[in-house]
């Protein structure tokens, strides 16, 4: 092992990290972001093979749970339909705050091909939404790209959520 | 096997163009089989109409005489399973549905389909004391024709929630939902009041909103993002990169040597 000698008296005798309050408090929530085991069609088959060992979302420090209350993330995967609707928010709702939504495929963006009486046309009608993956399905590097976008939408927040503006948090 | 149509130019020429083509039926054949003759005896008055449609007997009853028919299939002539039961709207051309069961015989490997027809607000008799199968086949024709099936055990909406209004697969339903259909989410869960705040549903995929620069961009007349264009905006000449219209093939250099 390298030897190193630290001089703890030059740093009052501790070894010290400055940062802020908003930097490390951000840099807990981006790096394990647990999302909510949320399938609801043919796109939660990418969002599993996205948590399985092949891409491994692990790596992000993202590991899905069974329960809205451990959980920070909602991946709305697939399509949702009106009589779900009411569910889907129910567990939004029992989700601890601070939280965000990705809203994964382009049935949950738009209704996508199912523009009929029984599926909601949007998830963003139910939910408010951070990320849309577009495409049918997602690849699930699509969906870990989307997890990245959210690590950066979130470092860019404030501790303080009343402080974050929408267009302070833009990503493009 | 179906018919095969080159379909080689399909984009360029619609291969379909006549509105009123009516797709030609099933031939019709008569009774000719040892098994189906037998089943036809069995029922004897019953059967109004016999024929056979691609290895399928099809028989005409009489509404009323659908369990007692059923029942008679089942006992005697082997019919165990009942594999589907659904109806038809016929209400605009006909004023009635028609009412199907799809019967199997595992033994004999035949297959047999009892037709009624039903005037529109009457109920059917339930088939769920001789088929277990029809106890949900019959909720799914309620919720989705509105047709009630007298003596069900539990007759309730199955696939639609249970303050749905209206039933889907009747003709007259609209593809894309009434007003109570298109609210229901955001009534449900927010309540009426939301509405407004929400906005009706976007039902055409291609919409683009012609000032909304958050979201929207048009070719040549970039601007920065949520700037307010209703005043016009100027046109922006489209750069290429330089290597992007560069000729290749008249070039002097040579980059594969081999050549
Ligand atoms: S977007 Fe495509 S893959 Fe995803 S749920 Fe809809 S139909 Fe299925």
């Amino acid at each position: 092992m390298a030897q190193h000698k630290v001089n703890y008296a030059s740093n009052g005798g501790l070894p010290v990290a400055l940062t802020s309050v908003d930097k490390l408090l951000n840099w807990g929530r981006s790096n394990s972001l647990w999302p909510l085991t949320y399938g609801l069609a043919c796109c939660a088959i990418e969002m599993m093979a996205s948590g399985g060992s092949r891409f491994d979302f692990d790596r992000l420090g993202t590991i899905f749970r069974a329960s809205p209350r451990q959980s920070d993330l909602m991946i709305l995967a697939g399509t949702l339909s009106k009589k779900h609707a009411e569910f889907a928010r129910r567990l939004y709702d029992q989700m601890p705050e601070p939280k965000w939504v990705i809203s994964m495929g382009s049935c949950a963006n738009t209704g996508g091909m199912f523009n009929t009486y029984a599926t909601v046309q949007g998830v963003d009608r139910i939910v408010p939404v951070d990320i849309y993956i577009p495409g049918c399905a997602p690849r699930p590097e699509t969906l870990q790209y989307a997890v990245m976008m959210l690590q950066k939408k979130i470092r860019k927040e404030s501790a303080n959520m009343k402080k974050n503006k929408k267009q302070d948090l833009r990503l493009v | 096997m179906r018919k095969y149509t080159p379909k080689d130019n399909v984009q360029g020429k619609a291969y379909y163009t006549d509105r009123f083509w009516v797709a030609p039926r099933v031939p019709r054949q008569v009774v000719e089989d040892e098994h189906f003759k037998a089943v036809v005896e069995a029922l004897g008055e019953r059967v109004k109409e016999a024929y056979v449609e691609i290895n399928n007997l099809v028989l005409h009853i009489d509404a009323t005489q659908n369990y007692a028919v059923l029942e008679t299939l089942k006992d005697t002539c082997g019919y165990k399973v009942c594999s589907e039961i659904s109806a038809v709207d016929y209400l605009a051309k006909e004023g009635e549905f028609e009412i199907f069961y799809q019967m199997l015989n595992l033994d004999k490997a035949k297959r047999v389909r009892v037709v009624c027809r039903l005037k529109k607000g009457l109920a059917i008799e339930s088939v769920v004391p001789l088929f277990k199968s029809a106890n949900f086949a019959e909720r799914e024709m309620y919720d989705m024709f509105g047709i009630k099936a007298n003596n069900h055990p539990f007759l309730k909406r199955i696939l639609m929630p249970d303050d749905w209004e209206g039933h889907p697969l009747l003709k007259t339903y609209p593809l894309q939902g009434d007003e109570f259909a298109s609210w229901y989410e955001v009534d449900k869960i927010f309540g009426k009041a939301y509405r407004d705040i929400i906005g009706p549903e976007n039902r055409d995929p291609a919409r683009i909103e012609r000032y909304d620069t958050k979201r929207f961009s048009r070719v040549g007349y970039e601007v920065s993002f949520d700037t307010d264009i209703s005043g016009g905006e100027t046109k922006t000449e489209i750069e290429y990169s330089s290597t992007f219209l560069t000729d290749y093939n008249t070039g002097t250099k040579q980059l594969d040597k081999r050549k």
